[in-house]
């Protein structure tokens, strides 16, 4: 088993094991089926790419939903 | 259909060549509850709403009921705004996030503050994120102050529509400057829209009064006693206002009053021996 992965999400540091696909950090996140973006590192990662894309050591990743606002 | 409701429907509010029957936009901040926050807008009969941007919150969210199943995108047009950035990166990187979030809908509400305090617009930082938004295909609706000059300019980037201040977002205060919106109502041709400060119907019937194509409001609606109820005053005043502005209001003649009455036929034409005397 490869080493553990640390990332920043949401602001807060967290650890995975390796590897992780944004699909199963998603589902590890109990957040499948809900309307959300992801962006890593400033960048969108697109939902048709949850399943391949991986999360790789130091990412600061993203999660974001809507909520009330003006 | 009948007559008042066609004379509507003939009317309507053109958004990036979508029509809109609805010239009230509202937000979906500081309801009690979702279901509060539907009632309020199913009442207040707005097409389009605003929603925000926010990080979602990780491992406490197992049921969490959503917004966007409250206000289902399907019904309404989801206009997503950047409350809360100061600088064009970050409100750049909030509409990219929420076109993801919307499935690439391009509509979008730009607003960029300059402090905290009088969430006042930052409008360098304005003009340089509607620049980047316009070039990656947004649609960008864009708070602004109500100077002329600077919605000229967010017109000239591009912006489908411009929201000039009518007082500080939340405050409530109704439009303090009517001249300026005036002077921007008549220089530019893209739709502008009252965004913030509207504190009860009236302050929304002067708006619309004054030309306006629109009014966007939140607190107004969310923070009356009877959220509901203030929605639908909300919804009856911008279409009185926008029914006075399409009929042109009478001249105002400040020093000469005019009798909506006969003058002759009095039973009593006690007037008329006064004006003999001349």
């Amino acid at each position: 088993m490869s080493a553990p992965i640390r990332v920043t999400l949401n602001g807060a540091p967290r650890e995975f094991p390796a590897p992780l696909t944004f699909a199963q950090l998603i589902e590890e996140l109990a957040l499948a089926g809900r309307r959300l973006a992801v962006e890593r590192n400033g960048e969108i990662v697109p939902r048709s790419r949850f399943g391949e894309a991986r999360l790789s050591d130091g990412d600061r990743i993203e999660v974001v939903m809507a909520v009330g606002g003006g | 259909m009948n007559a008042p409701d066609r004379i509507a429907a003939a009317d309507a509010l053109e958004v990036a060549g979508k029509a809109y029957r609805s010239r009230l936009l509202v937000g979906t901040g500081k309801y009690r509850d979702f279901e509060e926050t539907a009632r309020a807008i199913e009442a207040s009969g707005a097409e389009i709403v605003t929603v925000a941007i926010r990080r979602t919150n990780i491992g406490q969210n197992a049921g969490e009921p959503n917004l966007l199943d409250a206000l289902p995108p399907s019904r309404y047009t989801i206009l997503p705004n950047t409350a809360g950035c100061y600088t064009a990166e970050d409100a750049v990187r909030t509409l990219r996030l929420a076109r993801e979030l919307l499935d690439g809908h391009a509509l979008v509400k730009l607003e960029v503050l300059g402090d905290a305090q009088s969430l006042y617009p930052n409008m360098p930082e304005t003009l340089a994120a509607a620049k980047t938004l316009a070039a990656e295909g947004f649609q960008v609706m864009a708070y602004c102050s109500d100077d002329p000059i600077m919605a000229k300019q967010l017109e000239d980037i591009g912006c489908v529509a411009v929201m000039p201040l009518a007082s500080l977002i939340g405050s409530g205060m109704g439009i303090l400057n009517p001249w300026n919106l005036q002077i921007i109502i008549d220089r530019v041709q893209v739709p502008v829209l009252v965004d913030a400060g509207i504190g009860t119907a009236s302050d929304a019937a002067v708006a619309m009064e004054l030309g306006c194509d629109g009014v966007l409001m939140n607190t107004a609606i969310a923070k009356a006693q009877d959220p509901v109820r203030m929605a639908r005053a909300m919804k009856l005043a911008v279409e009185a206002g926008r029914e006075a502005f399409r009929a042109g209001r009478m001249a105002k003649k400040p020093y000469e009053a005019s009798a909506s009455s006969p003058e002759g036929g009095l039973i009593a034409p006690s007037g008329s021996a006064r004006k003999k005397t001349a």
